[in-house]
């Protein structure tokens, strides 16, 4: 049999299938997409609406290519208003989607730092004082205050709390069911198909490689799909995105100039909790002031909470699960989660620069919808929805070209895509929404104010008017100048660098945060969380996703930002400076693509994200 | 040479291995909590019984694969959706609680007269497949049950090997104690056979397979009835997961010699309680 193999990838014979519209990722916008599409592909009387191109006498060929190997293992502290779901569901009882729940209270809480450790302005420890001076006037209490007006823009009063993973399992069931469209998991896609500046298609994931990508006994060759359609909705990290961003760059200027690592835990509350389902809290100014925290009550007695840390945190050993933990110890949330039971974790990387970070939303044979295309609004705090919405417009778009029998050119579905688009509440809000957040580069306060003006002026008035590079400027010795002297920073870089661990807990510790007093059910170490959130699974066969493109470059890079930020502590630091990835680990959030902080050729990061099979097993974030 | 086999696989669905597991008490009996939200998986001991009649399919013309499940129907059509891109089968489809605390001797009267009513079955040339244990509250007596309402004799548990031989019989390998195998021999089908990991690795995801597989798990899915399941005769007094303890301790400066020593005095301990 190995006789059979081929000495290298380029060496194979790749098989070829056609389908009608090719799909690529299956969240929120892709439901929304073919959730829309298949209700118009049988006409009243049971006959098919629209006939296959590719395989003539049959209906329209739809298959969708996700690469988890479940449609529920998506990730997101969500909350969301549902304006675009309801649309696609009038009259939808919530209660239908497991761990749903209508909004029945929603608060917006300022985290004032009970310890001590929390990096915070001059100007900001000023306003912790007087907030605890004032306490017993303005009602601050276990270390917080809940100010008593959410932002219009803001509030989500009529919305609902979803687990992303949940919903999407109830949408894959309804369209699974329906038999009209096809979503296979497990099915990692790597790359578009691009022939003169066209979209023809995609190439599935090679199996039975080594973790180089060199193929081994068992190989089969990824199949190379062709389509009139290829929709990409593969996220913000996707393969495919990325490599059509790479293909046809960015209109106007745009780039991917803000990002943000969200991470959360689902927890089982005590027993005698009284919290009621539909309780939303919105958090800022702990751990960090910057980091934005969110505390959502499902029913049956389930609480997700999690915390979104910003590319804009000029702290180059960024780390979320420690924050993340500090952040459920906070007394105002503590004193619902002690006794609490860690149910599932997960992360995800958000691309949050908006409008700013748009790429071309459609091109011959292509469009980009949801997340990837820079639907996400910052200034709600909002994706799903704006997900959802953008591939309910999309399938909307498809339906008009296929009635008129019109090619998927980039004219055309400019014309009826990308105009549904700029012409909708989503667009119009992500207008408000791009400059919004401009001033976090410049701290806090100034973060706050411009989100305030930007708000209220629906997006006349923005400031500071430019943003900063997220990672730009990052310097270790700068960033804790005031805290930790020259020589013992880089005492603790040896230590780290030494031991191979990641520097981010050592500084923490020197800083002074306290260590977490594990009690193994809740407050778990990170590679626990690995297992009871869902466990993390690398079937074998599968090329490494994560590459470092230059090992040399990795080799002299200090701080390690991949090493810090990876949410599952697959990248570690090798005892020749290079990283190392175990794929084991990998919980897929992408992080350690958008904090390489190396510039190579084309001022690309030094590290590849790629398609890759596996990831957490978890349907409940 | 045979025309063929009609393997018929019996594989239910199981919650994912990785998932950590709590017993309840139900309205109807003993469940698992939030069992419909957890990710579910084919069996994995039936999972290589599929395999393999996939395997022997493809060596064996003629013959065609017939996967049998009793699950609850939304949980069955996502498990289908990732198995169904790995082998070629006809579905049959059975509606019924996955909660795995039902008794095995209704599962198999269902599951009997279920493979009883398939179209075109040819009993003299059933091979009927499945796994030798079950990832989740198995009660290791199904499939026998199943052979014996079908009249099937001829039995072989722990199977790890089925090789066909010039005159149709077969010789079988069953695992055994110390490790190894028994080596059996029977005229051929029908028979039952119960596997454990067999020798085949899983199959690729192979796209033209799962859209072949989808022209008839579709519509057996929405065909398929809910099973009625008797449990009269059956109670638990007790439910709980098999043991298992997580003991996290965070150590610095231990050498890996201490750490093995710890290790083996704690199992020595965990061995003898």
């Amino acid at each position: 049999m190995s006789s059979a193999v081929p000495q290298t990838k380029n060496d194979v014979q790749r098989e070829r299938m056609d389908v009608d519209i090719a799909c690529v990722g299956f969240g929120p916008a892709m439901g929304g997409f073919l959730t829309t599409l298949s209700r118009k592909l049988v006409n009243e009387d049971g006959t098919p609406a629209f006939e296959s191109s590719c395989v003539p006498g049959m209906p329209l060929q739809v298959i969708c290519y996700e690469r988890a190997e479940g449609l529920g293992f998506g990730v997101s502290g969500a909350v969301t208003r549902g304006r675009g779901i309801r649309g696609s569901f009038p009259g939808l009882d919530v209660k239908q989607i497991p761990m749903a729940a209508q909004v029945a209270r929603e608060k917006l809480v300022y985290l004032l730092d009970p310890i001590g450790a929390s990096p915070r302005s001059f100007s900001l420890r000023t306003i912790d004082r007087l907030i605890r001076l004032a306490r017993p006037v303005i009602r601050a209490r276990n270390h917080a205050i809940e100010l008593p007006y959410i932002p219009r823009f803001m509030n989500k009063h009529d919305g609902f709390v979803l687990s992303l993973g949940q919903f999407n399992q109830w949408v894959a069931e309804q369209l699974t069911s329906s038999g009209l469209v096809q979503i296979w998991p497990g099915s990692p896609v790597s790359e578009p198909l691009i022939e003169n500046h066209s979209v023809k298609g995609v190439r599935l994931g090679d199996q039975g490689t080594d973790l180089q990508g060199d193929p081994e006994a068992g190989f089969m060759a990824g199949m190379d799909i062709h389509a009139a359609l290829t929709v990409i909705g593969d996220g913000p990290v996707g393969a495919v995105g990325r490599r059509i961003d790479e293909a046809f760059g960015f209109p106007n200027g745009n780039r991917h100039r803000e990002w943000a690592l969200g991470m959360k835990m689902v927890v089982e509350l005590p027993p005698k909790t009284e919290l009621e389902a539909g309780t939303v809290i919105h958090t800022i100014g702990f751990p960090e002031p910057e980091i934005f925290g969110f505390f959502y009550v499902h029913p049956e007695g389930l609480a997700s909470l999690g915390v979104f840390i910003p590319s804009w945190i000029k702290t180059p050993v960024r780390t979320a699960y420690r924050y993340l933990q500090h952040f459920a110890m906070h007394p105002y949330l503590w004193r619902y989660l002690q006794g609490g039971t860690l149910k599932s974790w997960g992360a995800k990387s958000l691309q949050e620069s908006g409008r700013h970070g748009e790429p071309f939303l459609t091109g011959d044979g292509y469009a980009r919808i949801g997340e990837g295309s820079g639907s996400t609004n910052v200034l709600a705090g909002s994706g799903v929805d704006e997900a959802w919405t953008t591939g309910v417009q999309l399938a909307e778009a498809v339906i008009e070209l296929l009635r008129n029998k019109m090619p998927f050119t980039r004219d055309n579905l400019q014309k009826t895509y990308a105009r549904r688009r700029r012409s909708s509440w989503v667009d119009e809000e992500a207008e408000v929404a791009a400059d919004s957040r401009n001033g976090f580069q410049r701290g806090f306060l100034r973060g706050m104010l411009g989100m305030a003006l930007a708000g209220y002026s629906k997006g006349t008035m923005v400031f500071p008017r430019n943003a900063e590079d997220s990672n730009a400027g990052f310097s270790l010795e700068k960033a804790y100048e005031r805290k930790i002297p020259a020589a013992e920073l880089a005492m603790l870089k040896e230590k780290a660098s030494t031991r191979g661990l990641p520097l981010h807990d050592l500084v923490m510790n020197r800083c002074g945060w306290p260590e977490i007093p594990y009690d193994g059910k809740l407050l778990v170490s990170q590679q626990d969380a690995l297992l009871m959130g869902g466990g993390v699974q690398a079937p074998a066969g599968y090329a490494n996703h994560v590459v470092f493109l230059r090992p040399e470059v990795c080799a002299k890079c200090e701080p390690k930002l991949c090493v810090e930020m990876c949410s599952g502590q697959a990248i570690t630091r090798g005892e020749t400076g290079v990283p190392v990835f175990d794929r084991e680990k990998c919980v897929f959030c992408g992080a350690c693509l958008w904090n390489c902080t190396a510039k190579i050729d084309g001022g690309l990061g030094n590290i590849d994200f790629r398609a890759g099979a596996g990831g957490l097993h978890s349907a409940m974030n | 040479m045979s025309l063929g086999y009609h393997i018929v696989v019996c594989a239910g669905i199981v919650p994912d291995p990785l998932q950590t597991l709590e017993p309840v008490e139900t309205a109807t009996g003993p469940g698992l909590k939030n069992e419909m939200m957890l990710p579910a998986v084919l069996d994995p001991w039936a999972a290589h019984a599929l395999y393999e009649a996939a395997n022997l399919a493809a060596k064996c013309a003629g013959s065609k694969v017939w996967l049998v499940s009793l699950a609850p129907k939304a949980k069955l059509q996502q498990v289908m959706m990732t198995v169904a891109q790995k082998a070629s089968f006809d579905l049959v489809a059975l509606d019924a609680s996955g909660g795995g605390f039902t008794d095995a001797h209704a599962v198999a009267e269902v599951l009997a007269n279920a493979i009883q009513k398939i179209n075109g079955l040819d009993r003299q040339r059933l091979l009927l497949f499945g796994g030798w244990e079950s990832a989740s509250r198995g009660a290791g007596i199904t499939l026998q049950l199943i052979g014996e309402r079908l009249g099937i004799t001829d039995q072989f548990q722990g199977v790890d090997q089925l090789t066909v031989q010039a005159d149709d019989s077969f010789e079988i390998l069953e695992r055994i104690e110390g490790g190894r195998h028994q080596v059996s021999a029977c005229n051929g089908a029908p028979a039952m056979l119960g596997w454990a990991t067999g020798n085949l690795p899983e199959p690729r995801n192979s796209p033209q397979i799962g859209m072949a597989n989808m022209r008839t798990v579709m519509p057996a899915l929405q065909k398929a009835e809910q099973a009625k399941l008797t449990a009269d005769s059956l109670r638990y007094h007790n439910v709980r997961p098999p043991q298992q303890q997580r003991q996290t301790r965070v150590v610095k400066d231990v050498p890996p010699k201490e750490i093995a020593k710890e290790i083996v005095e704690w199992l020595g301990v965990e061995a003898r309680g």
